[in-house]
């Protein structure tokens, strides 16, 4: 079973178990994280699942898609580790990965 | 029963105002009633992604099953709320069931408008607002030729896309000059009919319905003003909704379409909030949204005053359809627009209609234009007057305009 970590907003630390396939953002939803609203239920026309994703996950991670790439643009928050959650199906590989969730909009 | 803040609707308003309360630190019991007997779920995948089946209904759960009792919200579900007693501080339930309140987030949404013609009784005719509703459809699909939609707004031409895709005959009926004539500007309309055609959809226009003809109390065929029959052993309605607010305007409550809400959604009773597609806020821009983003929304804002810290609702509205690989994004309010900018070729597949009101950009509609929905935001907030050339002049990045 692969595993990885979740940080809220708050800085509390959350260890969830990772189901192939799922995305991130489902993952963080079902942990009960309510800070991620996640309002279009992950079709990538919203930014509002917007997490960090260590630099430990370069190059494993599914490449960004011009669509996630300009709606991350949308957030005051952006940085080099921005992703969309809902992008990324999660995969035993990601082992280990740590999610930090940005901050609101 | 009663609860210190009782809600009314599993819709998106209705759970996010139960979620935001418990983030918030709402101290209080709270309860959750609603009509529906499933557990909440996303409303936007019922016509498209739960539709086709790319995603089962447990994908589509709001929250996991455990979560409502993890955060101590008692889902009260198959309660259809019938009456509010004001005074007493309560509502009944069709099935004779009372529940009392503190305070009331009344978030019920709306019902499906239906058909009044002859023959609206018979098996095979459809609306799409719940999930036993797309089950019904889903379960005659298999033995289902030839589908008539009736209505060319969005949740018509979704399902329109959905099911051409699936490889059934598909016409939709407008009984505008135009698909999407409540809510977009012609260039929209018209790129969308042209989509649908060409993936095969037969798009008919100005068109309206007799009657429904059936067999053995099933739909056989739709027959239009014109005279001609349609052959249809499936139809979908999809011609808007009706807000669910009669307990309310019958205790009382001020509305007319739907229920009247100040800028913290609350109705014109003691303790009673409204919010999502059911509420007309009165102030600012004085329309009933129907819309994920606004229910969501509101629901946090009332969840924020009823933990002691208010802020009037603001949000700059947006909206998504997804038809076919075309991704629509709308930002602002395109009503009361009195000129149109058009960003881009539509025949490229990529482009946005600007909405313009006295010189003032207020909406954008774009498709698989994500760059200028996210730019474009930003002069809807700043209510930025930008010259039409230099808004068609797709060459010119929005924000680059932000500022001017």
């Amino acid at each position: 079973m692969s595993t990885f970590t979740v940080i809220t907003r708050a800085g509390q630390v959350v260890p969830v178990e990772g189901r192939n396939g799922v995305s991130v953002m489902e993952h963080i939803r079902d942990a009960g994280l309510d800070e991620l609203l996640a309002l279009c239920g992950g079709c990538c026309s919203c930014a509002t699942c917007h997490v960090y994703v260590d630099d430990g996950m370069n190059g494993r991670l599914p490449a960004l898609s011009i669509d996630e790439d300009e709606l991350l643009d949308s957030s005051d928050h952006r940085r080099e580790q921005s992703r969309l959650s809902c992008q990324i199906p999660f995969k035993p590989e990601f082992e280990g990965m740590i999610v930090t969730l940005a901050p609101e909009d | 029963m009663n609860y210190d803040c009782l809600i009314v609707g599993s819709g998106h308003g209705g759970v996010q105002a139960a979620i935001s309360l418990r983030q918030h630190g709402f101290p209080g019991s709270i309860g959750l009633v609603s009509d529906d007997c499933d557990l909440p779920y996303e409303r936007p995948p019922l016509s498209k992604d739960y539709l086709s089946g790319a995603r089962p209904f447990e994908r589509i759960l709001i929250r996991p099953p455990e979560f409502w009792a993890a955060r101590n919200i008692d889902l009260l579900l198959g309660n259809e709320a019938i009456a509010l007693e004001a005074r007493e501080k309560r509502i009944l339930c069709a099935n004779g069931t009372a529940f009392g309140y503190g305070h009331l987030i009344w978030a019920a949404g709306g019902r499906p408008r239906k058909m009044t013609c002859p023959g609206q009784e018979l098996g095979g005719i459809h609306s799409v607002r719940s999930r036993g509703d797309v089950d019904g459809i889903m379960a005659e699909l298999g033995n289902v030729q030839h589908v008539v939609v009736i209505g060319g707004g969005y949740i018509g031409l979704e399902a329109a896309a959905v099911l051409t895709k699936v490889g059934k005959r598909v016409v939709v009926l407008e009984a505008m000059d135009r698909v999407l004539a409540r809510v977009a500007a012609e260039p929209l309309s018209r790129f969308y009919e042209k989509e649908h055609r060409d993936h095969g959809v037969d798009v008919r226009l100005g068109t309206g319905v007799e009657s429904f003809v059936g067999h053995n109390g099933h739909l056989t065929g739709v027959r239009l003003t014109g005279g001609e029959t349609l052959s249809a052993d499936m139809a979908i309605v999809g011609i808007g909704i009706l807000p669910c607010v009669e307990p309310l305007i019958a205790a009382g409550a001020a509305g007319s379409n739907g229920v009247d809400i100040d800028e913290h959604c609350r109705t014109s009773l003691a303790d009673v909030f409204a919010i999502g597609d059911c509420a007309r806020m009165v102030s600012g821009h004085g329309l009933r949204i129907e819309s994920v983003q606004n229910a969501s929304d509101q629901a946090t804002a009332v969840a924020k005053t009823l933990c002691g810290r208010p802020v009037p609702y603001a949000s700059v509205p947006w909206f998504w359809s997804n038809q076919y690989d075309l991704r629509l994004q709308t930002v602002g309010l395109s009503s009361g627009y009195d000129r149109t900018v058009v960003r881009g070729d539509p025949n490229e597949r990529k482009f946005s209609v600007v909405y313009l009101r006295e010189g003032v950009v207020i909406a954008l509609d774009c498709v698989n234009a994500v760059k200028d929905y996210v730019e474009g935001r930003a002069l809807v907030e700043r209510g930025a007057r930008i010259a039409a050339d230099i808004l068609a002049d797709a060459s010119i990045t929005l924000k680059s305009l932000v500022s001017r």
